[in-house]
């Protein structure tokens, strides 16, 4: 029997200690009524080598591996140091809990303040917390906190249409019920139109919130936006791609007074979409109405320097129904990832790493839109990812271009419907000019048949 | 012991770790804007791999985890995390998959998720399950939205839950985010829901009950039946804490004796790593009248084939990206499959074992607020150390780091004065609990006759009790505030 | 001794009513039950403040506790002072550790309020 210890004499003696015949007995008090009679109808257990088998047998029956990923939309194949997967394997870190108690948690503890002051560096902000979940939940939070930050008296949170789709679907779940509006604010070329925004003003707006880049991988000036947002009384959020600051003005830069996104690309796997993070960076004047774990430095009885869970009573387990958050588990190991990639790149290779994903992009995009009646469905600038105009029906393409070992998408028409025609496609640091030209090949072949 | 020196602290200008090849081509403002690019780097470390390799090596060494020793924390489920897990969850199949990949060719983990749904609601007694939460208070926010669409649907105006004393703290949040005014129902002198303040509690605004089972006493409410019966005669749903399934597992299942909704957590009953405090993964579990409002995506078999479905009519939408913390599943996978339906029962009946075990141990060395039979945890307390010799839980706790262990949770459930909860879980061996109790015995003793030792501990970690008053009033979040 | 003028509730807050308006302030009771004060939240000037429901709230460390509203009506002034320095809450509640002054919207509800006396009594109840 595996991950139990007891032999058939230790069960015997502790079964004495407490007084009782059998293990069954320690039951003995749960009602008949109650009782699951019967067995778990389950899979008969196998041995580790077994498990690996039937695992490995999952696992290939994924094609990840046969083919190269231009794939975006959120989550990107980037490049993960090695040391960020040994390191953040070491037992201590691995199977540690929330740091409850600082004195045997000062690892942990110094890893997230050294993550929040690596993340509020590269936001632009004053602070950090240490994770959420992930950076569609972290726009509902985001948002949520700068509704509380007013005292949860402005009812209107007003976002960019060009904002993640399933991030908007997120916040739209998380405010459902808390008498809180959600408005979507028109597009102009790909990019949030100011001009449309200033015709939403009031003065009932808790917060804006826009992406940059934007779902569709443009680089949008966010400077009248926040100034928009300011100018009637609102709070401005920033969404933002973290590896795309190395290059990029960051959050903080354009006035915003909230960061958040999704983590992954620093140092995390793309794992099917999770295990991630959300990064949520902000100035310091809102630390009261931030979710999440902080950690902040004191001192001990000697002076001696550490580290504690801070702020707490901002926190569900003291705050209760008082709460705007309730997130307590986050994604801390994600967080340790990011900061391990975040250290071993330092600003110069994060600079270098930004610069080369923008650089293969755009050679990307260049060596695309040079097949026939193919071109870019927007003119603005792009990071790493940009919109694709096919003369047909995007999904169909990314079908038969998979089957091809090129994996690009997803298609837009599942977000907007009159983009049916438009995929997203992504390069990352990790993309060669080989395969950029394999791509090209390959969609001008498919596209000889449509 | 040397002072903490952060990372930031090491930095030296022109270090770095590893080359990225230069771009060539066009350069970043011949692409982007100047207005729109960063102006200065940012204040990020500049330092060699190996100082970052020794830096986060030592700082593992301030930590303690189940890899380095008893972790009795009580309601986190602080089990050995099996090795095998992680080499399921690196295959490259696994790891370098993206979300967005075509469904043809993600066919794996589309099956593992509909497999693991499926297992999860076998173990459980439920029809129907979701992955996509996070976290266990993620999942019971999901579980709370399933239960409001569910009542809005039916037009049912009840916007109340009610939330025993002793439930997990996150309950009250959850409910508050989710929409719902909270009201507590005490529990009885055998630490149990007093089911006449249910009664009393009990209205047609009652939305659900929330409850605990076991709870975070350790003890299993053998009314959860009439419990049941109660809430569902007055038209509200039953919600179950699966917190705690680490006891009942092949027992019982929630599912079968009134539970309308509960969530898991892969991290505590599952034995996923849990990683410094997260990732975890709060799957949902509800009974099939609910299971059209549960969370997109969803994925279903068609054929010999796996498909995620994206929208459905009732759903109450999307809780986070994609498909949940699906490198957690893999984990909690690879435990079902090692274990089995048997296994599992016998990890209910060790867990269980060694919970009573450690209580029949301490019980004359420790105040027990409840004379009842635990559960996969006990609660213990310190009040009578603190009446006769000053010594509160929280210089028990710090005392056990110097002996060597992680402590329990302290003053939780809050209802328990100077709570000590204790939760072994069935992966320690008796050696090993025997070496806790007589830690726990001896700390006893010492309270009553060097209780200077306990006031001081711990004084074998690298600091000492830290100014958390400091830690607020003088707030230091980060290492230097940036300019942007 | 504390003010016999004042009133007071028995989630020690206290109340001094002047005309149409009252101020309200928490008693050195509950300053010292609170303990290493951290934070205080106060309502906006011109914000509707009902009885019973809370106004505010004050944090130590590891506990937040609602202040509860004495009587209802509109704030007029904010003790904003006191969120700098809260050492004022302990060295003077009575006085310069007043947090709100209201304009009643129901002078009739003071009457509801405990006296100095009927305070004491409850204070002593609690410390036993």
């Amino acid at each position: 029997m595996p991950y139990v210890q007891h032999s058939a004499a230790d069960v015997e003696k502790m079964l004495k200690t407490i007084g009782v015949r059998k293990i069954e007995d320690l039951f003995a008090h749960i009602p008949q009524e109650v009782r699951f009679k019967g067995d778990l109808r389950l899979p008969e257990p196998l041995s580790d080598m077994e498990a690996l088998r039937r695992m490995a047998s999952l696992a290939s029956a994924n094609r990840s591996s046969q083919g190269v990923c231009f794939l975006g939309g959120g989550c990107y194949d980037h490049f993960v140091p090695s040391a960020v997967d040994l390191l953040s394997m070491r037992g201590e870190f691995y199977t540690a809990y929330t740091p409850y108690q600082p004195e045997a948690s000062q690892g942990m503890l110094q890893v997230f303040f050294e993550y929040q002051s690596m993340m509020a560096a590269l936001t632009g902000m004053e602070i950090s917390n240490a994770s959420l979940y992930d950076g569609a939940s972290g726009l509902a939070e985001a948002a949520l906190m700068a509704w509380s930050a007013q005292k949860k008296k402005k009812p209107r949170i007003l976002i960019s249409s060009a904002i993640h789709p399933e991030y908007a679907a997120a916040l739209r779940t998380y405010s459902r019920h808390l008498g809180v509006s959600v408005e979507s604010i028109p597009l102009a070329g790909g990019v949030t139109d100011p001009a449309a925004l200033a015709k939403m003003a009031g003065q009932d707006a808790a917060c804006v919130a826009a992406a940059s880049p934007n779902v569709f991988g443009l680089v949008e000036d966010l400077e009248p936006l926040a100034s928009a947002a300011h100018a009637m009384g609102a709070l401005f959020i920033a969404v933002s791609d973290p590896v795309s600051l190395g290059l990029l003005k960051p959050p903080g830069g354009f006035g915003a007074d909230i960061a958040t996104g999704e983590g992954q690309g620093l140092g995390n796997y793309m794992s099917f979409g999770g295990p991630h993070f959300g990064f949520l960076t902000a100035k310091e004047d809102f630390v009261r109405s931030m979710p999440g774990r902080i950690v902040g430095m004191t001192e001990d009885g000697k002076g001696r320097k550490g580290f504690v869970l801070t702020f707490q009573t901002r926190e569900q387990h003291i705050r209760r129904e008082k709460a705007t958050s309730n997130i307590c588990t986050n994604q801390a190991l994600c967080a340790l990832r990011a900061a391990l990639y975040l250290a071993l790149l330092g600003p110069d290779g994060l600079r270098k790493t930004a610069s080369l994903c923008a650089s293969r992009a755009h050679k990307l995009a260049e060596r695309l839109s040079s097949v026939p009646r193919v071109e870019l469905r927007f003119k603005g600038p792009f990071f790493k990812e940009f919109a694709l105009k096919l003369p047909c029906d995007a999904a169909t393409i990314i079908r038969r271009l998979a089957r091809r070992g090129i994996y690009a998408g997803p298609s837009l028409g599942e977000w907007f419907p009159d983009m049916a025609d438009t995929m997203l496609v992504a390069a990352t640091e990790r993309r060669t000019p080989e395969e950029i030209e394999m791509f090209r090949e390959a969609l001008d072949e498919e596209l000889k048949h449509v | 012991m040397e002072q903490a020196k952060t990372i930031f602290e090491k930095n030296k200008p022109g270090r770095r770790c590893f080359d990225v090849p230069e771009a060539r081509g066009p350069k970043p403002e011949d692409m982007i804007p100047a207005k729109l690019l960063r102006s200065a780097p940012p204040a990020i470390p500049q330092v060699s791999e190996p100082e970052v390799v020794r830096h986060y090596s030592r700082l593992g060494r301030r930590n303690l985890g189940v890899d380095s020793t008893f972790y009795p924390l009580g309601s986190c489920t602080m089990k050995y995390n099996p090795k095998v897990n992680e080499a399921a969850a690196a295959m490259d199949g696994f790891l370098n998959l993206h979300p967005y990949i075509p469904q043809d060719c993600a066919q794996g983990a589309l099956e593992l998720i509909y497999d693991l749904e499926h297992f999860l609601a076998e173990i459980s007694g439920f029809e129907a399950v979701t992955l996509e939460p996070a976290a266990g208070a993620h999942g019971e926010f999901t579980g709370l939205l399933v239960i409001k669409a569910f009542l809005d649907a039916a037009g049912e105006e009840r916007d109340v839950v009610l939330i025993p004393d002793s439930a997990h703290g996150t309950n009250p949040a959850s409910c508050t985010i989710a929409g719902f005014d909270t009201r507590p129902v005490k529990s009885d002198s055998k630490g149990l829901v007093d089911l006449e303040d249910l009664k009393a509690k009990l209205d047609p605004k009652v939305a659900a009950l929330m409850l605990t089972n076991p709870n975070t006493l350790g003890l299993f409410d053998t009314n959860v039946c009439r419990i049941a019966g109660m809430m569902h005669d007055n038209g509200s749903l039953m919600y179950m804490d699966g917190a705690n399934l680490n006891a009942i597992l092949g027992y019982a299942r929630p599912g079968d004796f009134g539970v309308d909704v509960m969530h898991f957590n892969l991290h505590k009953t599952f034995s996923t790593p849990h990683g410094g405090g997260g990732p975890g993964s709060g799957p949902v579990g509800v009974k099939a009248k609910l299971a059209p409002f549960l969370p997109m995506p969803r994925v279903v078999k068609e054929g010999k084939a796996f498909k995620a479905v994206f929208k459905a009519e009732k759903s109450i939408g999307r809780v986070r990206s994609w498909f949940g913390n699906t490198g957690v599943m893999l984990k909690a996978y690879t435990y079902i499959l090692r274990l089995g339906a048997r296994g599992l029962k016998r990890v209910a009946e060790n867990a269980v074992l060694n919970a009573n075990y450690i209580m029949e141990s301490l019980k004359n060395d420790y105040s027990l607020p409840y004379e009842s039979r635990c559960m996969h945890e006990c609660v213990l307390s310190a009040k009578n150390l603190l009446k006769k010799h000053d010594i509160r839980a929280m210089d028990v706790a710090k005392r056990l780091i110097d002996l060597g262990f992680h402590p329990p949770t302290v003053y939780f459930p809050l209802i328990v004065e100077e709570a000590l909860m204790i939760e072994p879980t069935e992966t320690e061996n008796l050696e090993t609990l025997d070496e806790f109790i007589a830690a726990m015995k001896q700390i006893a003793k010492e309270a009553e006759e060097t209780p200077g030792l306990l006031h001081d501990a711990p004084v074998t970690t690298p600091v000492g009790r830290l100014d958390e008053v400091k830690a607020v009033k003088e707030p230091r979040l980060v290492f230097a505030k940036s300019s942007p | 001794m504390r003010p016999t003028e004042l009133r007071y509730t028995k989630t020690h807050e206290w109340v001094r009513v002047e005309d149409k308006e009252a101020v309200f302030g928490i008693t050195d009771y509950a300053v010292e039950h609170l303990s290493d004060l951290t934070f205080i939240e106060l309502p906006d000037i011109g914000d509707d403040i009902r009885k019973g429901e809370g106004f505010g709230e004050i944090e130590s460390v590891k506990a937040v506790a609602e202040l509860n509203a004495p009587l209802s009506g509109t704030v007029k002034e904010v003790n904003t002072d006191i969120q700098d320095n809260l050492e004022t809450l302990s060295e003077d509640p009575f006085g310069k550790g007043w947090l709100i002054r209201i304009e009643m919207s129901d002078p009739g509800e003071v009457k509801s309020l405990l006296s100095g006396a009927e305070y004491e009594k409850i204070v002593e109840a609690e410390a036993e």
